[in-house]
C-alpha cells in the first residue's frame, strides 16, 4: 500500500471513530510532527505543547478536512500555525527578519569561499558537526526554517511545503534557496575554522 | 561569486543543482564554472551543505514526551491493552 492510500485508509477509520486508527496516525506522524515542532519553537516543552496541540485540533477537526491534501500535509500546517501562534505571543512586536536575508541587499552572496566538498559523509559522525549543523538551523529567520525544515529535513514536496504553509511554491522555492545559502556560507565557515591547516 | 559579475547566477543555483534549471540556464552555470574556481566552489559547498543536511540523523523524540501525548489524546488505555504504542 502507498503512503497515500495507507493515509486514506487510516484517515476513513479516523473517521469511523475506530481508536486505534489515531493510533496509527499518531505512530506514523508524531515524531514528524514533533522535529518540525522542535525546531520551530526552539525549544522541547514548547514542542511538546505544539504537537500536542496539533493531534488534539486535528482530530477534533477530522471531519473538516476535505482530503484536497495529504494527512501529512494537513497535519504539518495544523503544527505551523499553532506554532507561529504561539511564536507571535511569545515577541508580539518581533518582526519577520526574512527581508533583511534577501539576496537583492547582498546579505546572501557568498562570502566564505573555503573549499570543504570533499569531506566524505562519515563526517555526521562528529557530534559536534551534527550540534553545529542543528544549531544553523535553528538561527535561520522562522519563515526560511520552516520551510527548510519540511523540504530538506522531513522531505515533503514542494507543494506539499506550499500547501502547508499556505504560500506558492515559488515562495517555498524562494525562501528554500535563501535558507541553503545561509547554510552553506554558516558551514563553510566552521569549516574553515575547524580545518584552518588545509586553507590555501 | 563573490564578484559582482558572478552574483547574476546566484538565483538559479539552486534549481541548478535540483535539476530544475532550463537548459539554457545550465549551460550558462556550467560554462561560467569552468572559467570560474570560486564560483566552483560555492557550488559545490552548497551542494555538499544540501547532502549532509539530508543525511543529518533525526532526533529522536524522548519516549516521556510520547506517553504524555498518548495520554493527553487519551489513547493510553487503548495501546497498553493491545501492547503498542510508547515502549
Amino acid at each position: 500500500m502507498s503512503e497515500k492510500s495507507r493515509d486514506a485508509d487510516l484517515l476513513a477509520r479516523i473517521r469511523a471513530g475506530d481508536k486505534s486508527a489515531c493510533e496509527d496516525c499518531v505512530q506514523r506522524h508524531a515524531p514528524g510532527i514533533y522535529r518540525l515542532a522542535l525546531r520551530l519553537m526552539r525549544n522541547e516543552a514548547e514542542a511538546e505543547d505544539v504537537m500536542q496541540e496539533t493531534f488534539l485540533n486535528a482530530f477534533k477537526a477530522i471531519d473538516r478536512f476535505d482530503g484536497r491534501s495529504e494527512l501529512l500535509t494537513w497535519l504539518y500546517r495544523i503544527a505551523y500555525n499553532a506554532a507561529m501562534a504561539r511564536l507571535r505571543r511569545r515577541q508580539p512586536e518581533s518582526i519577520s527578519v526574512e527581508d533583511a536575508a534577501d539576496p537583492q541587499d547582498g546579505s546572501l552572496v557568498p562570502k566564505e569561499l573555503f573549499d570543504w566538498s570533499s569531506l566524505p559523509e562519515r563526517e555526521l559522525e562528529k557530534a559536534e558537526l551534527r550540534a553545529e549543523m542543528e544549531k544553523a538551523v535553528l538561527d535561520l529567520p522562522e519563515k526560511l526554517r520552516a520551510v527548510f525544515v519540511m523540504r530538506e529535513m522531513e522531505d515533503l514536496s514542494t507543494e506539499a511545503v506550499a500547501e502547508a504553509l499556505g504560500i506558492k511554491s515559488d515562495l517555498v522555492k524562494t525562501r528554500l534557496h535563501r535558507a541553503r545559502l545561509g547554510l552553506r556560507e554558516r558551514l563553510s565557515t566552521y569549516f574553515a575554522h575547524e580545518m584552518p591547516k588545509n586553507r590555501e | 561569486m563573490a564578484h559582482d559579475n558572478c552574483c547574476h547566477l546566484l538565483n538559479d543555483l539552486s534549481d541548478f543543482l535540483d535539476g530544475e534549471a532550463s537548459e539554457e540556464i545550465c549551460a550558462k552555470i556550467s560554462e561560467h564554472m569552468a572559467g570560474c574556481k570560486k564560483c566552483r566552489v560555492v557550488v559545490d559547498t552548497l551542494r555538499k551543505t544540501i547532502t549532509f543536511y539530508r543525511q543529518l540523523p533525526d532526533p529522536e523524540m524522548p519516549g516521556a514526551i510520547q506517553e504524555r501525548l498518548y495520554k493527553v489524546l487519551d489513547l493510553s488505555e487503548f495501546t497498553r491493552k493491545n501492547g503498542v504504542g510508547p515502549r
